[in-house]
């Protein structure tokens, strides 16, 4: 009886638990759609939640719900969204692909320094001091966050200044979230000419500070015939809904801060290669 | 009244399970490394530990003690423990699917931590009432949430400095994880 007890109790209590839990799950069962785990599957699976959701499995279940769109994964782009698509039976829209871009081309040779830095290699850490150890306080500090951050290995640093590599990019927006001085932005693949700056300073100061900043002149603005210029804080932006990619304002830009990337590489350095 | 309170403060500060009896460790190291997964944890234990102090409190008194046995108060709580949180699991998931999202892998995780057995035997060892069981777990879970939330403050400085290659990664969070411990110390003899 000592042993037969004890044994009877636990063997009762699993017992009990056992079925409680069996009987919990039929009764509290929440069905799933399989087209969810259809859609996850197709997925890229990174993670990164450049969709606006917070992972693959909640932007599955987002599409499936009709909360977000087909096209919605930038990672997978227009082969995902199809395969999507056929899931869904709906038929995914134009896919435009989206690469990260460094709106700066200061590096070492270009861009004065203000002092020497010995701190640990973090963008953050260095620019909190003083604004970071080159003269122009908008720039690109060069330690690397964005190279850390990147889950595709699309980001090197050169000369003190990080470069995307638009082949390796999927347009995840990792970057952009990781640099300290907000100088990586989301451009369309097919975007040819860029504002390589990003300095709100006044043409004297970033004259001073950098050998291709942009000086805010306006010639870019004057001379863009479909108005796809605006200067705001001393500073060009290309908007590049309206560019039409002719060039014009590259050639009249004093300083060379417009720069033309073909399939998203800097022209003047494919050249070189 | 004011007994229950110190009761309460007494599992917060003095006999803090993480940094003074040294339970629940593995989620103090593991899950610490970032502010919102530390706080998606910590509720996660303060839930699973009042609720499972409760029925383990039931079970200990209506059948162990009735039955002469004690001995197996150990086995007996990790199995009503681990029903329980599946149990938990499956209702929410149904009821109230933003706070399942909300605790997501962590109520799962806790099933098997040692924080929540201590409680149950805790409180069956020092004879509590059911009121008094309850009001202590929930006052453990409050002082794990303040260890894990403290020591991911610690651990978020951490990761900014300069720290010799030889001590990165665990070596130095253990070192850290010993200072926060002895500052908790001085809370010895509070209440008495």
């Amino acid at each position: 009886m000592q042993i037969l007890l004890p044994v009877l109790i636990i063997g009762g209590l699993g017992l009990i638990f056992g079925f409680g839990l069996a009987y919990a799950s039929k009764k509290f069962e929440v069905k799933v759609d399989e087209r969810v785990s259809q859609v996850r599957e197709v997925l890229p699976g990174a993670n990164c939640a450049a969709c606006g959701q917070t992972g693959c499995d909640a932007f599955a279940e987002a599409v499936v719900a009709g909360e977000a769109e087909v096209n919605g994964c930038p990672v997978g782009g227009a082969e995902v969204s199809e395969k999507i698509g056929k899931i869904l039976g709906k038929s995914a829209k134009n896919f435009e692909v989206r690469v990260a871009r460094v709106m700066c081309g200061g590096s070492s040779s270009n861009c004065r320094s203000k002092y020497s830095y010995s701190g640990i290699e973090d963008c953050t850490a260095a620019a909190a001091l003083f604004g970071g150890p080159s003269s122009c306080t908008y720039g690109c500090v060069g330690m690397g966050n964005c190279v850390r951050a990147c889950p595709f290995g699309a980001i090197v640093i050169e000369d003190g200044l990080a470069k995307v590599i638009a082949t390796k990019c999927t347009g995840c927006t990792k970057c952009v979230a990781a640099c300290p001085k907000k100088i990586i932005d989301m451009v369309p693949i097919s975007s040819e000419y860029t504002v390589r700056c990003s300095s709100f300073d006044s043409g004297k100061i970033v004259r001073q500070n950098c050998e291709v900043g942009c000086i805010g002149c306006g010639r870019c603005a004057k001379v863009c015939p479909h108005n796809a210029i605006k200067i705001e804080n001393m500073l060009a932006k290309i908007d590049p809904a309206l560019c039409q990619n002719c060039g014009e304002c590259a050639k009249v830009c004093p300083t060379k801060a417009i720069e033309l990337f073909l399939c998203g590489v800097l022209e003047r350095e494919n050249a070189a290669v | 009244m004011r007994e229950l309170l110190s009761l309460m403060l007494g599992a917060i500060l003095v006999e803090n399970f993480v940094l003074a009896k040294f339970l629940g460790i593995c989620p103090f190291l593991g899950v610490s490394k970032k502010l919102d997964t530390a706080l998606g944890m910590s509720g996660a234990v303060v839930f699973v530990m009042t609720v499972a102090s409760a029925f383990t409190w039931v079970v200990n008194k209506f059948v162990l003690v009735r039955y002469e046995l004690e001995y197996l108060q150990t086995i007996a709580f990790i199995l009503v423990i681990a029903a329980l949180v599946q149990f938990i699991e499956t209702v929410l998931k149904k009821l109230a699917p933003s706070l399942y999202k909300s605790l997501g892998i962590y109520l799962p995780l806790i099933t098997t931590n040692c924080a929540v057995l201590g409680v149950a035997l805790l409180n069956v060892q020092r004879e509590y009432n059911f009121g008094e069981a309850i009001l202590y777990s929930f006052g453990a879970g409050l002082g794990f949430t303040l260890a894990l939330v403290l020591f991911a403050g610690v651990r978020e400085r951490i990761e900014n400095c300069d720290i010799p290659e030889s001590l990165k990664g665990m070596p130095i969070t253990l070192i850290a994880a010993s200072l926060v411990s002895l500052a908790f110390f001085g809370f010895q003899g509070l209440f008495q």
